[in-house]
């Protein structure tokens, strides 16, 4: 772990060039280090923390007032950090028979200012849980009296925990747990806390800043998405092409008790949803054998979303991994045991976390788990879902290699699309398409929920969702078209926008073949449409010269006379209530 | 040198190295109010890293009593013997 001295040299530094973050940070005990080491952490992940602390023990006053400094610095983030040794002070201040019930009005008043918080501004709020002191009044016997601190105080962590996890935008800074990974002794120095009283030491504050970052990190969307693992001594012991299935390690014997537990611990990020992909130089066969027959793996071939295994140099094969998932390199995480592949990696693909994998394959659980990779703000029980979502995508790429002509490639396909009118299933999902697709989208135009309705319900406008199922899966809604009536011989497509998750699919030739085919039925004479350029549509600076418009002044029309079906493998599944667009008259 | 010279010396390389300033120059005198930045804050530090450099620990009283740098080091020196 950096030390605290780097993280406060770190203060001097430019961080002019990073995002700008607004924290408070209010504490019952003397928090200058703490701010110190937070700015100076969050130098290291690229973050300019703008920090403002509270003067000494002024949580009350600050939350409490609405006039407060706090409430006009009007902070991104809020720090709360009461002490165990304050809640200890107050212990000590508690009549004998009111100790069982102490930590009840603490958990009320840790509540009550949250919530204040919560009505008074926007700010995502970090509170610190409590690590432990156990003052041995009771010795042992403490773990089983209501009365005693160290039980109290164990409730009191436990109620945060599900009081919290109740609310939005409130998350556990869990010190107690980097007090129990460093001890005691490192976590807390008693000097330091007679003479500064500052309750966490010198040494601990590195970690005590980092889980702070992580959660302001996740917080602000820089998340690790995916892990790419080696296979050989990285997920079993020995080399599965000299040694065979029988003789690689993993079970329950010697070192292969490392290699399943480290797989149990990548099979639970797999069901909380981080995507697992494998790189492998390997016979590709051979490298999935003990996925599909050895009796110890844990990982087997459903929890792989990639499983790429040839001879290539590893840094084109996460090239090509990152090319299925679409997610960017900076939420990868790639470990090998071989310090060469690494860094060959890391050479080629700056943005990819590699971690520096202990020699010994037993270090490499505590290992990991030090550096906290997977931090996150939020769950839900669909992120399980996703490595079926990449494997189908993964199938499709890996076809697509198959077939040296593209047309047997996208008939094999066998894609059907939905074309539906605007409804209130889809209100929702168009608008999001509206508003985050920048590069295939004309006009650029964005919607709100209420806008589409509006248009739903004009007569003026002509609106088309678009949906695409392959055999491999759903692709979901997909492209939205909104036509605009000019007079009665115009169509003026106002907006035409389309998810790149199906670029080269032909999707472009089967929504033109759906307007022109509206635009005839309604004896519309020409249709007419306009490239809107902006920083990130160059995509489709030429999409209307491709598909046989004419420009005039800024202008591409194409007449619906003569117009020929362009050639596409999609077929159409008509919306029942869409039907009426090609039957009805003006 | 005498051992209070090279204590002098090391514990200047870590007030350089703390204080992050090159141009501290220490002498037995020297006090909290002679160089920029020595304050009670950065005192902690200071004396975490000394207790660090030198493998030993001071009690809280101590780090409080000292008025300049020589004290400092006269407790170094203590410390160090009863340590052996």
């Amino acid at each position: 772990m950096i030390e605290f001295l780097q993280l406060k040299k770190n203060l001097k530094k430019d961080f002019g060039k990073y995002k700008q973050i607004k924290l408070s940070i209010l504490g019952d005990s003397a928090t200058q280090f703490l701010t110190q080491a937070v700015r100076g952490y969050g130098y290291e992940v690229g973050l300019n923390i703008e920090i403002r602390e509270s003067d000494y023990n002024q949580i009350d006053s600050q939350i409490l007032n609405p006039g407060s400094e706090l409430y006009q610095y009007n902070p991104d983030y809020t720090l709360i950090y009461i002490s165990s040794h304050k809640l200890l002070q107050l212990y000590n201040n508690t009549k004998v028979e009111e100790r069982s019930m102490f930590v009840m009005k603490q958990a009320d008043y840790i509540d009550n200012l949250i919530s204040t918080l919560q009505s008074n501004i926007f700010s995502k709020i970090i509170i610190y849980n409590f690590n432990e002191i156990n003052d041995y009044v009771f010795g042992n016997y403490s773990t089983i009296t209501e009365s005693s601190f160290i039980f109290q105080l164990r409730r009191l962590n436990m109620m945060l925990m599900e009081n919290i996890s109740k609310r939005k935008g409130c998350y556990i800074g869990d010190i107690s747990s980097i007090q129990n990974n460093l001890g005691k002794k490192t976590f807390f120095s008693t000097s330091t806390y007679i003479n500064a009283d500052m309750l966490i030491s010198i040494e601990a504050l590195p970690f005590v800043a980092k889980c702070t970052v992580d959660i302001i990190c996740a917080a602000q969307g820089m998340l690790k998405k995916c892990i790419i693992l080696d296979l050989d001594n990285t997920l079993w012991g020995g080399i599965i092409g000299d040694d065979g299935i029988e003789k690689i390690q993993i079970g329950h014997l010697g070192i292969g008790k490392a290699f399943t537990e480290f797989q149990h611990w990548i099979k639970k990020l797999k069901e909380r949803g981080i995507i697992v992909a494998i790189c492998s130089k390997n016979t590709e066969e051979i490298a999935k054998e003990p996925f599909i027959s050895h009796p110890d793996m844990v990982l087997r071939m459903e929890d792989i979303a990639v499983f790429v295994a040839n001879w290539n140099n590893k840094a084109d094969n996460i090239r090509y991994i990152q090319r299925i998932l679409n997610i960017g390199f900076d939420s990868m995480v790639f470990l090998d045991d071989n310090p060469f592949e690494r860094n060959i990696v890391r050479a080629n693909i700056p943005e990819i976390c590699v971690p520096e994998l202990p020699e010994d394959p037993s270090d490499y659980l505590e290992y990991l788990y030090e550096l906290n990779l997977f931090e996150t703000v939020s769950h839900s029980a669909e992120d399980g879902e996703r490595t079926k979502q990449y494997q189908v995508e993964a199938q499709r790429v890996q076809n697509r290699d198959k077939f040296t002509n593209e047309d047997d490639y996208l008939a094999s396909l066998e894609m059907v699309s939905q074309v539906a009118p605007f409804n209130q299933y889809n209100i929702p999902r168009v608008a999001q398409l509206s508003q985050r697709s920048n590069q295939f989208n004309l006009t650029t135009i964005r919607y709100s929920e209420s806008d589409i309705e509006k248009i739903s319900q004009s007569r003026e406008y002509v609106p088309f969702t678009f949906t695409l199922d392959d055999k491999y899966g759903d692709n979901g809604l997909i492209a939205v078209v909104i036509l605009k009536t000019v007079n009665t011989d115009e169509l003026y497509i106002e907006t035409w926008i389309m998810s790149c998750r199906v670029l080269k699919r032909g999707m472009e030739n089967f929504v033109l073949n759906t307007i022109m085919a509206y635009a005839s039925s309604h004896k519309y004479k020409v249709v007419t449409g306009k490239y809107i350029p902006t920083a990130k549509n160059g995509l489709v600076k030429d999409h209307y010269k491709e598909l046989g418009f004419v420009e005039k002044d800024g202008l591409w029309s194409l007449e619906t006379k003569n117009y020929i079906n362009r050639k596409c493998y999609i077929n159409q599944n008509y919306y029942d209530r869409c039907r009426n667009y090609f039957k009805g008259n003006k | 040198m005498t051992d209070a010279e090279i204590i002098l010396k090391e514990i200047n390389e870590i007030f350089i190295d703390v204080l992050d300033n090159d141009a501290i120059v220490l002498t037995t005198e020297t006090t909290s109010d002679d160089i920029e930045d020595w304050d009670s804050l950065t005192h902690i530090q200071l004396v975490v890293a000394i207790e660090k450099h030198f493998k030993l620990k001071f009690t809280a009283q101590e780090i409080r009593s000292w008025s300049n740098v020589g004290e400092m080091i006269e407790a170094i020196i203590n410390k160090s013997k009863t340590a052996i």
